[in-house]
C-alpha cells in the first residue's frame, strides 16, 4: 500500500475521534448516538451527539483479522452465518467483552443513548441496532427507505424528509436540547465540504499514473465515514488533497509501473486488504476507483435546504438504486477513471453491496465490451475467502487483459 | 527447439515436452502430495525421459497450476486459466468453451474466434463440482476412484442425488444404499450431480472442449455432459496434461517474444514481475 505523508494526520484525526466518542460514552460528557453509514449524521451532530459508526467498528475487526474470533458467539445467539458479517463480528465482540476501541484506552464498545438507522442500505443495520436497543433498553429510531430507485423523485425525497423531521422530537428528548437551525446548517455545510474534498481526492486517481488506489482509499476514507459533518474531516481532506495533487503533478504512482487499471465494485475484503493490494501491484495493476469509496460522496447536500438535501443524498446513493441506474453509474466511472475492466466482489454475507447475483457482470461486460471478473469473498468472514483461488482469479484476469492489448509487452520498454 | 510445461495441480503434477511445432514429445503425471517442488522435479524428469531428452536441451520451461510458484526451475508462469485455454485452442478453433475439472477446481474458460480469452469462472471455495466430489463418493461406495467408472457402467436405474454438497451427498448415499439402491446407479448419480454443477457455472456455448483428470479418467462424464448440453463434447488429446501442454506453448511463445525469432508468433504480454531474476 502507498505511504502518504498525510497518514500521520489521518492517525491523529481518527485517534482523537475515537477518544472523544469513548470519553463521551464512559464519562457521560455528551450524549452518544450510533448511526449507520448513511444515517442522518448531520442531524445528530447538530443536536450535540457524539456519533459512533458500528460499520466502521466492525471493519476495524475485519482489518485486524479478529472478526472470525467473534462471529461464532453471535451465531450461537441465533444470528446466522449467512447474514451480514459486520453485524455478527460486532455483536460477537460485544458478547466477548472486546472491542478495537480498547486500543484507544476505552473499556469496550461505546454505549449508545440512541441508535439511528437508515434502511436504504439493508435491513441488517436495523436488526443490528435493535439487538443493542433491547440490551441497553435505549431507543432505536430510523429512516425506512424505498429501494431499487430508477431516478430520485420529489415525492420520495418529501417522504424521507418527513421521516427525518419525525425523528427530531425523539432525538431532542435523548439529547436534552432543542434542534438549532444554525447548527444543522453548519453540519450540512461541513458534510458537503467533506464530500467535495473526498471526491476531489478520489478523482486524482483518474490521472495516469494514479497517485492512490482503492486499497489506500479504504484507509483514508476513515474521516469521511466517522466525522462527516464535523470540521475535523474537512481539515484532514484539505491536507490529503494537497498531497495527492502534488503526487499527481509529480507523476508519483500508487502502483509502480502502472500498466493496467481496474474498477472495484462491492465491499472491501478487509482481512485481505494488504494481500490484495500487493497482488495487484505485482501485476502492475492499479485499482483506480470503486463503488465503495465513492459511496461517501453526497453531492446533493445543501446547507440552504438541510433536511431535504439530506433526504435526497440518502436516495441518490448507489446502493439504493435500480440495476439500470447502477449500471449507468459504473459505466460513467469506467469512463472517468479510464479503467480496463471491472472486478466484482461477490460478498457472501452482504447481498446489498453485491452486484453479481442478477446478471450485472455479464450485462455490463457485453454493453461496454470490457472484461469483468467475479471474486468470491466476504467483507469480514475469512471462511469465505480462498487465497489460492483469489490469486489465480486475479492473475488470470490480468493475463486476459494484457493479452488482449496489442503488443503490451514490447510497448512497455 | 524444445519447450516444456509443468502443471502443478492440487492433485497431480503433469509435465509435457514439445518441439517448436507443438508436437508432444513426452508427458508424465505424478501425484502432487505435500512436496510440490519435488513432484514438479519428478514430473519434469519423467516427461524428458519419455521424450529421450535432457534438461540441457530445453529452451524454456514454464509452470502453471495452483502450485506454479513452487516450480523453482521454471522460466515463467501463467495461470491454469491461460494454459488450459491456450492448450485447448491449439487443437480446436474458437469460439470455444473449455471446461476443466481437476481435483480441487472446476473452471469454465471462454475463448473467442481469435483464440483470445473472454472470461473465466471458477467454482466457489467448495469441493462440489470438482474431482474431490467423486473421490469422496468412491470412498463412500467402497471402491477406489479408478474403479468408479467401471462400477457406473453397470447402471440401469437413473437416480438423482439431490444435494450438491459433498458431505450431504455422502449422507444421502448411505440412505439410498439402506433403501436398497444399487451402487452402480449411485455411482452414475454422482456423475450426473457433478455435471449439473458444471453446467450451472456459465453458459457453455461455441465448441465445448473438456479437459482435466476427471474428464480423462471418467468417460461417463463426457457422455453425460454432452447429453445435458445436447451437443458434442470435444475431448482433445492428453486432456489431463492440457494445462502442462498449454504451459509448454506459453514457454514457446514467451520465449519467442524475447528470442531471435520474435515476430513469428504473437508475443505474450509481460504482466509478471520476473520471478527468477
Ligand atoms: N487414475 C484415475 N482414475 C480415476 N480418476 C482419476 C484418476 N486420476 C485422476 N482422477 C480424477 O481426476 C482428479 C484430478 O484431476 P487433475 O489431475 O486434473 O487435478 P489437478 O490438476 O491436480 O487439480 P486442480 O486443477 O484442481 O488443481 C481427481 O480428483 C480424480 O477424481
Ligand atoms: S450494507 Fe451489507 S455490510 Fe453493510 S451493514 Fe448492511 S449487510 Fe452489512
Ligand atoms: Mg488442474
Amino acid at each position: 500500500m502507498t505511504t502518504f505523508g498525510s497518514t500521520a494526520a489521518l492517525r491523529a484525526t481518527m485517534d482523537a475521534y475515537f477518544r472523544d466518542v469513548g470519553a463521551a460514552a464512559e464519562q457521560h460528557l455528551a450524549p452518544v448516538a450510533w448511526c449507520t453509514s448513511v444515517g442522518p449524521a448531520e442531524l445528530l451532530r447538530a443536536l450535540g451527539f457524539r456519533v459512533f459508526f458500528p460499520e466502521n467498528h466492525a471493519a476495524m475487526m475485519g482489518a485486524a483479522r479478529t472478526a472470525n474470533r467473534y462471529m461464532p458467539l453471535a451465531h450461537a445467539h441465533g444470528y446466522s452465518q449467512e447474514i451480514c458479517s459486520y453485524l455478527t463480528s460486532d455483536i460477537g465482540a460485544y458478547l466477548a467483552g472486546e472491542s478495537p476501541m480498547q486500543a484507544y484506552g476505552l473499556s469496550g464498545t461505546p454505549r449508545a443513548d440512541v441508535l439511528v438507522f437508515n434502511t436504504n442500505q439493508c435491513r441488517d443495520v436495523r436488526d443490528w441496532f435493535e439487538w443493542y436497543g433491547r440490551r441497553w433498553n435505549v431507543p432505536v429510531v430510523g429512516m425506512r427507505s424505498p429501494r431499487a430507485i430508477e431516478t430520485v423523485r420529489d415525492d420520495d425525497v418529501d417522504a424521507i424528509a418527513r421521516q427525518i423531521e419525525a425523528l427530531v422530537p425523539a432525538l431532542e428528548a435523548v439529547a436534552g436540547t432543542r434542534l438549532d437551525a444554525g447548527r444543522l446548517e453548519h453540519a450540512v455545510r461541513a458534510s458537503r465540504e467533506c464530500s467535495d474534498l473526498w471526491e476531489a481526492c478520489l478523482r486524482t486517481a483518474a490521472r495516469r499514473p494514479a497517485p492512490l488506489n482503492f486499497f489506500d482509499a479504504t484507509i483514508h476514507m476513515g474521516p469521511a465515514v466517522v466525522l462527516r459533518g464535523a470540521d475535523e474531516a474537512v481539515t484532514y481532506y484539505r491536507t490529503l488533497l494537497a498531497e495527492l495533487e502534488g503526487r499527481a503533478a509529480a507523476r508519483s504512482a500508487a502502483v509502480e509501473g502502472e500498466a493496467f487499471r481496474l474498477y472495484w465494485d462491492g465491499m472491501p475484503i478487509w482481512g485481505r486488504l494488504r494481500a490484495l493490494s500487493s497482488l495487484f501491484a505485482e501485476f502492475r495493476t492499479a485499482v483506480v476507483a470503486s463503488t465503495y469509496c465513492n459511496s461517501w460522496i453526497f453531492s446533493a447536500l445543501d446547507p440552504a435546504d438541510p433536511v431535504r438535501s439530506m433526504a435526497r443524498s440518502s436516495l441518490e446513493l448507489f446502493i439504493v438504486r435500480s440495476e439500470e441506474a447502477k449500471e449507468d453509474y459504473i459505466a460513467r466511472m469506467l469512463d472517468l477513471y479510464h479503467a480496463d475492466g471491472i472486478v466484482f466482489h461477490d460478498c457472501r454475507t452482504c447481498p446489498n453491496n453485491t452486484n453479481t447475483r442478477y446478471g450485472m457482470p455479464r450485462r455490463l461486460g457485453e454493453r461496454l465490451g470490457i472484461p469483468t471478473l467475479v471474486l468470491d469473498g466476504d467483507v469480514n468472514d475469512l471462511r469465505c475467502v480462498s487465497d489460492e483461488q483469489m490469486r489465480t482469479n486475479v492473475e488470470g484476469f490480468i493475463e486476459q487483459i494484457a493479452d488482449a492489448r496489442p503488443a503490451a509487452g514490447s510497448a512497455a520498454s | 527447439m524444445i519447450y516444456a510445461g509443468v502443471d502443478s495441480g492440487s492433485w497431480n503434477t503433469k509435465a509435457v515436452v514439445i518441439d517448436g511445432g507443438a508436437r508432444v514429445r513426452g508427458t508424465c503425471v505424478v501425484r502432487s502430495g505435500a512436496d510440490l517442488a519435488g513432484a514438479a522435479e519428478r514430473a519434469y524428469d519423467g516427461a524428458l525421459g519419455a521424450a529421450g531428452l535432457g534438461r540441457g536441451e530445453v529452451t524454456a520451461v514454464w509452470a502453471t497450476g495452483f502450485g506454479r510458484q513452487s516450480v523453482a526451475f521454471a522460466d515463467g508462469s501463467r495461470t491454469e486459466l491461460d494454459c488450459h485455454g491456450r492448450g485447448a485452442a491449439h487443437y480446436v478453433p474458437g469460439p470455444l468453451t473449455v471446461v476443466d475439472i481437476g481435483g480441487q477446481d472446476a473452471k469454465v474458460i471462454r475463448i473467442d474466434a481469435a483464440g483470445q480469452r473472454l472470461s473465466h469462472r471458477m467454482n466457489r471455495k467448495c469441493a462440489a463440482g470438482t474431482g474431490s466430489f467423486l473421490d469422496e463418493i468412491a470412498l463412500r461406495l467402497g471402491v477406489p476412484i479408478e474403479g468408479l467408472g467401471a462400477l457406473a457402467s453397470g447402471s440401469a436405474e437413473p437416480l438423482e442425488l439431490s444435494s450438491f454438497c459433498t458431505v450431504f451427498a455422502g449422507t444421502e448415499l448411505l440412505t439410498l444404499i439402506r433403501g436398497g439402491k444399487r451402487p452402480s446407479d449411485l455411482a452414475m448419480a454422482a456423475y450426473r450431480s457433478l455435471v449439473k454443477r458444471i453446467v450451472a457455472m456459465d453458459v457453455l456455448d461455441g465448441r465445448v472442449v473438456a479437459t482435466g483428470g476427471v474428464i480423462a479418467h471418467h468417460p461417463a462424464m463426457v457422455a453425460l455432459l454432452g447429453a445435458e448440453l445436447r451437443g458434442e463434447i470435444i475431448v482433445p488429446p492428453h486432456p489431463q496434461e492440457m494445462g502442462a501442454f498449454g504451459a509448454a506453448l506459453a514457454a514457446r511463445d514467451g520465449a519467442a517474444a524475447v528470442g531471435p525469432s520474435a515476430g513469428e508468433r504473437a508475443p505474450l504480454a509481460a504482466v509478471e514481475a520476473p520471478r527468477h531474476a
